[in-house]
């Protein structure tokens, strides 16, 4: 019984750590048809970002200990506008209209130029900021201890969920985004600037990925190398859920979230294997995800 | 007259779309059927449902008596059914010469090989006549896709003659060949079939070629077949003359059996 | 046509000769340098093959991997150390893990396929990490390799490695030509370019792919053996992310048309190796990625391209 809801309470956390990564990679997809391999490293830069401004923050010990969270969002929104913009204006807008995969390649060469640009700024040594994970203390339930913090993950997550869900769904402007994601060129016929869009959601993309290793740093020794297993889950995530589905993205997460703390539980070794597992099931039954797009007509 | 291919309730939706609705039609062996009907009426979906492109929501699809209806293009293919398609599907970076080739190679029933080269003197003698059969050698060394549409059109129409088809569906064999060269190309491919006497059914928005070719109409209106008769009755009949033909038919060339 | 196969198989029979006299006369560093490249050349020919058939492989490193695991586990655990013996085992490996993952992978395209392929590489990078008796990250050494009876030693020992790589190398090289001109060869280029029409044609577009995967699991698997006897020593980076982007670069780089293209790639990737590690170690995954960008931007048809015009008009 406390395994059950070991599982559940784990996979949650995990679901929500996970579903930042997807959410980004989701909308990224849905808007440009990028799938993004960079976000991986967009993550790793949050975390670095985030270790920095919270070590700087804690450092000059004037400052309010609880308003340090603040420094979360304020690295994620950093890295989302300073990245986001120099790889959407500096190199994407340069390739759209390409096919999927020459974008694929070029998001992972990008990948690898931001992983080093990570180790020239940050080096390679590992870097700790721990106080906004220990600050919150731990809670018991049933005689599972869990750090608070990792509640505070989920309610970001779910913040940024519902904030994305209101922003397509009740906003002018998200119905705006829906119609581009529907349908680019009709959209510019009607005199959407689709230009302004693409950069716009990749800043946001990018924000949310970054988002995601910023909430993580806290909880981890940030290193070179932090983003590659993110893009491994993250893929799943999204092909599960279905690229371009908001709320793909969600019941994909929350899939992976809890497969991944049963196998956790369970049989650690199969961990990666038993996502992958569920993928290919879930692939087997709807090639294109669960939430995925109609098909267009090719002949 | 032994039925070669034989729908029945042949139905499917896209979304709100109705792409074919309670279609049963007969086709014998070694008929010349034209199939008409406005743009979006159903006629390529008729032919992707057939050759298995589509699967239909409900209905059947029998040829030679065995039911085909969940089949692949790919096992369509190796029951003797051909198509062309209404844009043409060649591989675009490849030469006129090396489509042709591969097409044969790829053939049902022909020996693969990892080995022996694709070209060699036997299968490029082949290839050669066969593009100069339908006219087109003089394209044989370009790259597909600086050919002109009409030329992609016939070497497409080519491509799916290999083999021995006992079914073709031509979809739109002359659009995008010239006023003059229409006559000339569906009597090269109309000639090849019936010698080797097999079943035709042709997409056209041509009425002239649908007169002159095709002894049957299948004439196509919402996914629906409003009309299904031999050419001279199916184009006169009054439901056609609204929805596809209009009222009257331009002529270009004298009707056959007229001066 | 024929003209075209006769340049690549005779330039390719003059390199074999002469990469063989630079065997004998270079520095061992060199030599090393070149042999290397060598085995990681058959890699990016499973890249090739199947970039030939539009399907980007990030994860090619899997079978790099497995093949010099296998090889190495062989020596280690069971002191099998006859190079012929080994190839076959890691061959036989790298063979039947794709023919069972290639069920799987055979149904997906484009960036499910690219992204599929990473992620069992990652898998099974996670799995040897994780594996305790097989060294984890530090990996193990590989005895020495005996050659049908014949064990030699120190200096012998790498020039019959040489020798035993680039012959290897070479006919696998010839025969992957070959195929290319096949109708086999043809088809992949045909999936690539219109996967439609091929099952139109009655052809089992996933059937081929499955193989085209197989055989590109294979070479990859042979190149992990030789450079597994080579190094003397394995370690799980073979199938990690980057190992893997490496080999997509070189194949980026130098183009899909010939056998030969990636021969010169791989060694001026392992010369870039072995500078940039020395003058400015973390730019070296910088380098690659502005080089592939570069690449993509101007040269879609990789350096192999520049010529390309010119050949034709020959």
């Amino acid at each position: 019984m406390t395994k059950l809801l070991a599982i559940l309470i784990d996979g949650s956390i995990y679901a929500a750590w996970v579903f930042l990564m997807g959410l980004g990679m989701t909308l990224i997809y849905g808007v440009m048809k990028i799938l993004n391999i960079a976000h991986g490293s967009l993550y790793a830069l949050g975390a670095y970002m985030s270790v920095s401004l919270i070590g700087f923050y804690y450092a000059t010990g004037s400052f309010p200990p609880m308003l340090g969270y603040a420094m979360l969002p304020l690295a994620a929104i950093a890295v989302g506008l300073i990245a986001g913009l120099l790889i959407e204006r500096g190199v994407l807008r340069f390739m759209y209209g390409r096919d999927e995969v020459v974008m694929l390649l070029v998001t992972y060469s990008i990948f690898l130029i931001l992983e080093d640009a990570a180790k020239l700024i940050w080096g390679v040594d590992p870097y700790f900021a721990y106080q906004p994970y220990g600050l919150l203390g731990t809670v018991e339930i049933l005689d599972l201890i869990y750090p608070v913090y990792d509640f505070l993950l989920i309610a970001i997550s779910l913040c940024c969920a519902v904030f994305v869900w209101w922003g397509l769904n009740k906003t002018r402007v998200g119905k705006l985004l829906i119609a581009v994601i529907h349908d680019r060129e009709m959209s510019m016929a009607f005199g959407i600037n689709v230009k302004l869009f693409f950069t716009v959601t990749f800043v946001i993309g990018a924000a949310f990925g970054a988002l995601g290793g910023a909430v993580t740093a806290p909880k981890v020794s940030v290193v070179p190398g932090l983003g590659v297993e993110v893009i491994v889950l993250a893929f799943a995530v999204v092909v599960i859920g279905g690229l371009g589905s908001i709320e793909g993205a969600m019941i994909g997460s929350a899939i992976v979230g809890i497969v991944r703390a049963a196998a956790v539980h369970i049989l650690p070794e199969v961990e990666l294997f038993v996502i992958y597992g569920v993928m290919a099931l879930v692939l087997a039954f709807k090639p294109h995800g669960l939430f995925a797009g109609p098909e267009v007509r090719k002949i | 007259m032994t039925a070669i291919l034989q729908t029945n309730n042949l139905s499917i939706q896209f979304g709100g779309v109705v792409g074919a609705s309670d279609i049963s039609v007969t086709v014998n062996k070694g008929e010349v059927i034209g199939v008409i009907g406005a743009n979006g009426a159903g006629k390529t979906t008729f032919v992707n449902l057939v050759t298995g492109y589509l699967k239909p929501s409900s209905g059947t699809i029998h040829y030679m008596g065995n039911d085909v209806t969940r089949l692949t293009p790919r096992e369509i293919t190796d029951l003797g059914i051909r198509r062309s398609f209404q844009i043409p599907q060649l591989f675009d970076e490849m030469t006129a010469l090396d489509n042709m080739l591969t097409a044969q190679s790829v053939a049902p029933k022909v020996v693969r090989s990892f080995w022996m080269p694709l070209q060699r003197s036997d299968t490029m003698e082949i290839a050669m006549k066969r593009l100069e059969h339908f006219g087109i050698v003089d394209s044989a060394q370009q790259e597909v896709s600086m050919l002109p549409q009409g030329v992609r059109k016939i070497l497409d129409i080519a491509m799916a003659t290999i083999g021995e088809p006992q079914l073709v569906m031509l979809d739109e064999p002359t659009s995008g060949v010239s006023a003059e060269e229409k006559f000339e190309v569906m009597d090269i491919v109309m000639d090849a079939f019936a010698q080797q006497e097999v079943t035709v059914m042709f997409i056209e928005h041509d009425m002239e070629l649908v007169e002159r070719y095709a002894k049957r109409v299948l004439a196509f209106y919402n996914g629906m077949v409003i009309a299904d008769a031999d050419s001279r009755q199916a184009l006169a009949d009054p439901h056609v003359r609204e929805y596809v033909v209009g009222k009257e038919i331009h002529r270009t060339h004298a009707p056959q059996g007229e001066n | 046509m024929n003209t075209s196969k006769d340049n690549t198989l005779r330039t390719l029979s003059i390199g074999l000769i002469l990469v063989l006299i630079f065997g004998f006369v270079a520095t061992d560093w060199l030599r090393f340098l070149v042999q290397m490249s060598l085995a990681t050349f058959l890699v990016v020919l499973g890249v090739m093959l199947q970039m030939r058939a539009g399907l980007v492989s990030f994860g090619q490193g899997l079978f790099y991997c497995l093949g010099a695991y296998v090889a190495g586990m062989a020596g280690y655990f069971w002191g099998i150390t006859d190079v012929f013996l080994l190839l076959l085992a890691g061959t036989a490996a790298c063979l039947l893990l794709s023919v069972v993952l290639g069920f799987l992978l055979v149904r997906y395209r484009g960036i499910f396929y690219a992204n599929f392929s990473l992620a069992l590489s990652m898998i099974l990078y996670g799995l040897l990490v994780k594996a305790e008796i097989l060294g984890s990250t530090d990996g193990f050494n590989v005895p020495h390799s005996t050659f049908l009876g014949f064990a030699p030693e120190g200096e012998t020992l790498k020039i019959t490695i040489f020798v035993l790589t680039s012959v290897i190398v070479y006919l696998v090289a010839v025969v992957l030509h070959r195929y290319l001109s096949s109708t086999y060869g043809y088809m992949g280029d045909a999936i690539r370019q219109n996967e439609l029409r091929v099952e139109y044609l009655g052809a089992s577009v996933r059937s081929l792919i499955h193989k085209v995967y197989v055989i590109a699991a294979a070479i990859s698997g042979i190149g992990g053996v030789l450079t597994a006897i080579s190094v003397g020593h394995v370690d799980p980076d073979l199938a990690y992310w980057t190992t893997s982007g490496e080999f997509v670069f070189v194949a980026l780089l130098s183009g899909t048309a010939n056998v030969i293209a990636p021969i010169v790639g791989t060694f001026l990737l392992e010369l870039l190796r072995t500078y940039a590690f020395e003058y400015a170690p973390y730019t070296w995954q910088m380098i690659l990625g502005v080089t592939m960008l570069l690449v993509i931007l101007f040269l879609p048809g990789g350096i192999w391209s520049i010529g390309a015009e010119r050949r034709t008009e020959n």
